[in-house]
């Protein structure tokens, strides 16, 4: 089954396909549209909300998380279900250089003491702390970190051949023990209340119109960047081996690959990309606490990929935004459905739909 | 009539060292009335009598409330005041008599509190002059935890005495009862005492052996505690992952629906109160029914679908799980359930050495290791277990051999969702009953089953309370959360050097 996912198009598909290059095309630009509606005068027909502007952003960097979830899963076959740790500890990492940014403007006015940590009574910085004064370092430290964890996480797994469910439960376990860690008040990361009340990035006050609209376009352009980056690397020689990986390691490994090391890249890069869609999402939701860690937050996100159709780069994207789109609306309409509507869907996906929406849409073309 | 004789002789023997005492004790309070210097004396001798009844009349007279009649006569307290009385006056040298008879004679009070109460206050007054007391009301004392106290005491007032002997012996009393209290009276006579600095020394010493054998002892049952509740947590896990190889996320809901039965079992029983205290054995049965068969649904109407395909079984059941949390929450309500413990659970239980152990903990070992046997008698003994190794083993050749492998699959995942649903029985005990109360054990769950071994019961058992017992080690230098996560990470490198677990199947059935 999983074979056909990754199989060339037969020519009759190729129309269907350039059909669907337009509408992606089509859906970019009318994303991109969205913040100049926002600022259209209230009463007009085409002005679009605050509302729907900030949520459109959010979820613009979920979409980011699944294409990192999709590149490992739906590719090399890794389900790791601790990416949301990836995208919270990018969070953090932007999180710091936010609060570093509120500076005297805090409610104990301290000149670099975050509240919190004047609140336990810090004499002065812990030294992880250093250098998230400067943007570059912080955006730096939401990348690697994530990177090193997964390269570290990830080593020890491939090289024991820990594969399948066990790898699994063992991401699991780790986004389960850095939540139950951050949610530590002497971890130095603010304890359950975790970081909020930033007031700028970049020098842009936040909150205001226009630091929303930089936001969102930064947003939408990591989002180009990392689908054009996985296209890059599934198109590539390494992206057939992927996929060979996922379908036979065995069999890859017999034929002279190093599927550790082949493994290991995708699932390093995975990780950056999930920590530059948390790095993306802090600032706009304007909070982060070790909530974002918990395990049913990657499995979510995990669900979004399997809706949409994994082994899919599209999509991974198309997934993030239907089942965003169905959350945010059901959890104003009838909150309590929301939760049967979401275990709803990782039965109903995985019983009936087990190439997602693409592939409800790939099953019209002969 | 020979009998009457000697009724009437024992009678008369008993009361006779009464009747002597009765004559002391009126003689003393006769003296209540007279002077400043007699009324001391008779303070004192009262103290010293060790007569219950002296307390309330003393109590009057500290107070101001002991009435005189013009006679000289005294009211006795509680009585009303005949004309003309007045209050017995005291001086200063009466009163320090008085506190010091008072406090005496709450060593013999009826009341356990007041007399443990006079035996800390004696401990805390460090005089020698009440040694004789404390020994006197020791031959009295019955009660273990007052002896004990009383013990302590009798060993500080000798301690400040000044007879060496004496003081020797108190050094080892203290030595032997090893209690932190000795440790720390030792420590305070070793500056008074330098002359018997090395016996103290050694005293300290053995008390310290002793305390840290305890805390060993203490931290060994916590451990074995928690092992046997990640054990229930796993049990069920280890048979439908171990031995099935089914991802069942939704387990943790298995033991919530558990716990709730248990809840619903003890809210039915409410109209029958004699059998209201057996409503957790009675809930035993029921909680494995109801998970049982939620399992079986489960497993005949979706996880079927999804054998060989381990990834979309976990992805499904984990959906299965949110389904079944947010149900119970609409049926019962977001809020804790609160599960009582039947009286014959409650309570700590000392054990020789002043182990201190509490009973539901004690009873969910006994548990524990209780559903373990059960479950290794289900599979090695019954016809269903034999059939469940036969599917397990080469499930072609079973079909052919006429089992049902259809309706194996079924009993086996109904049976360890079972298992997990007594589990709940169990933690009903000891965490909050709410719609959430499965997710906290189910990745500790999978990790005691991978740590131990997967397929193999022992594994399981030696795997839980490995993990429990490094838990509550690691716990007083890392505190609880840190303990956990240091426990994962080594988990996690663990598995670097054994990636099948501690009990690895070998041959075939290790190729699955």
């Amino acid at each position: 089954m999983s074979a056909t996912l990754a199989s060339p198009a037969p020519p009759r598909a190729a129309a269907a396909r350039n059909v669907l290059r337009w509408v992606l095309i089509g859906a970019v630009l009318l994303l991109a549209l969205l913040p100049v509606l926002n600022r259209l005068p209230l009463d007009s027909a085409l002005h679009v909300s605050d509302f729907v502007v900030s949520v459109t952003g959010k979820w613009i960097t979920y979409a980011v998380l699944a294409l990192a979830i999709d590149l490992a899963w739906g590719y090399a076959g890794i389900l790791s279900l601790g990416h949301g740790a990836f995208f919270a500890l990018g969070g953090y990492a932007i999180g710091m250089h936010l609060m570093r940014l509120i500076g005297p403007r805090g409610v104990y006015g301290h000149p670099t003491l975050p509240d919190f940590m004047v609140f336990l009574g810090y004499r002065e910085l812990p030294w992880y702390w250093w250098g998230f004064d400067h943007f570059p370092f912080a955006l730096l430290m939401a990348l690697a970190v994530p990177g090193v964890l997964a390269a570290v996480v990830g080593f020890l797994a491939f090289r024991s051949r820990i594969t399948g469910v066990y790898f699994s439960i063992i991401t699991q376990a780790l986004t389960y023990a850095l939540m139950l860690a951050f949610f530590r008040n002497d971890m130095g990361f603010g304890g359950n209340n975790g970081f909020t009340d930033f007031k700028e990035l970049l020098g842009m006050p936040l909150n205001t119109p226009n630091a929303r609209a930089m936001l969102f376009y930064a947003s939408l352009a990591s989002l180009l960047g990392a689908y054009w980056l996985c296209t890059r690397v599934t198109r590539s020689k390494l992206g057939r081996v992927l996929v060979a990986v996922r379908d036979a390691e065995s069999r890859v490994r017999f034929l002279g690959y190093d599927t550790t090391r082949i493994k290991l890249f995708v699932f390093v890069l995975s990780a950056v990309l999930a920590g530059l869609a948390g790095a993306l999402y802090v600032p706009q939701v304007g909070i982060i606490n070790p909530g974002e860690f918990s395990p049913g937050n990657s499995i979510e996100a995990v669900v979004w990929v399997a809706v949409g159709g994994r082994g899919t780069l599209v999509g991974a994207v198309l997934g993030a935004f239907s089942v965003n789109a169905l959350k945010t609306w059901l959890t104003s309409v009838a909150p309590d459905l929301w939760l049967f509507a979401l275990g709803g869907l990782f039965v109903a996906v995985t019983l009936f739909l087990p190439r997602g929406l693409i592939g409800l849409l790939r099953r019209r073309e002969p | 009539m020979a009998r009457l004789i000697r009724a009437v002789l024992l009678l008369l023997a008993l009361a006779l060292p009464a009747a002597a005492q009765q004559d002391a004790f009126d003689a003393a309070v006769s003296g209540l009335a007279g002077g400043f210097n007699q009324q001391a004396e008779a303070v004192e001798r009262l103290g010293a009598l060790g007569d219950p009844r002296a307390v309330p009349l003393l109590r009057a007279l500290a107070d101001g409330r002991l009435l005189k009649r013009p006679d000289g006569g005294l009211v006795p307290p509680g009585e009303a005041a005949p004309p003309g009385a007045e209050p017995v006056r005291v001086n200063n040298r009466v009163r320090v008599a008085l506190r010091g008879a008072l406090g005496r004679l709450q060593l013999v009070s009826p009341d356990p509190a007041e007399r443990l109460a006079a035996a800390e206050a004696v401990f805390r007054s460090r005089d020698a002059a009440n040694a004789p007391l404390l020994e006197a009301a020791l031959a009295r004392e019955s009660l273990p935890r007052i002896r004990s106290q009383m013990e302590l005491s009798l060993a500080a007032s000798r301690l400040v005495a000044a007879d060496k002997g004496a003081k020797r012996a108190a050094i080892a009393a203290l030595g032997a009862a090893g209690s932190t209290d000795a440790r720390a009276l030792l420590l305070e006579a070793r500056a008074a005492n330098p002359a018997l600095a090395a016996e103290i020394q050694t005293a300290v010493a053995a008390i310290d052996r002793r305390l840290s054998l305890r805390r060993m002892a203490e931290t060994l049952f916590q451990g074995l505690s928690l092992g046997s509740v990640l054990l229930l947590a796993a049990l069920g896990l280890a048979v439908t992952f171990g031995v099935m190889g089914v991802i069942n996320m939704a387990h943790g809901e298995m033991v919530m629906l558990g716990a709730y039965t248990t809840f619903f079992v003890q809210e039915a029983l409410r109209g029958v109160p004699w059998l209201l205290p057996w409503s957790l054995p009675l809930s035993v049965p029921a909680a494995f029914l109801v998970a049982a068969l939620v399992g079986a649904a489960i497993e005949r109407g979706l996880i079927r679908h999804l054998y060989g395909r381990p990834l979309e079984t976990l992805l499904m059941t984990f959906g299965v799980g949110m389904i079944l949390q947010q149900a119970v929450r609409t049926l019962f309500g977001a809020q804790n359930r609160e599960v009582l413990s039947p009286p014959w659970m409650q309570g700590t239980l000392t054990l020789p050495g002043g182990v201190s152990v509490t009973q539901n903990r004690l009873w969910i070992i006994v548990f524990g290791v209780a559903v373990l046997l059960a479950v290794l008698a289900a599979i090695r003994l019954t016809r269903f277990g034999l059939e469940m190794r036969a599917v397990v083993q080469n499930r072609r050749i079973a079909a052919t051999m006429g089992i049902r492998t259809g309706r194996v699959d079924a009993l086996t995942f109904a049976f360890g969702s079972g298992v997990a649903g007594m589990a709940g029985v169990a933690l009903s005990q000891i965490d909050n009953v709410s719609p959430n109360l499965g997710t906290g054990y189910i990745i500790d769950s999978f990790m005691v089953v991978v740590f131990g071994g997967v397929g193999s019961l022992a594994g399981t058992l030696v795997g839980a309370m490995t993990l429990g017992v490094v838990n509550k080690v690691l716990e007083p230098w890392a505190g609880a959360v840190l303990a956990k996560v240091a426990v994962l990470v080594a988990l996690m490198l663990f598995i670097q050097r054994r990636p099948r677990g501690l009990f690895a199947l070998r041959g075939r059935a290790a190729e699955g």
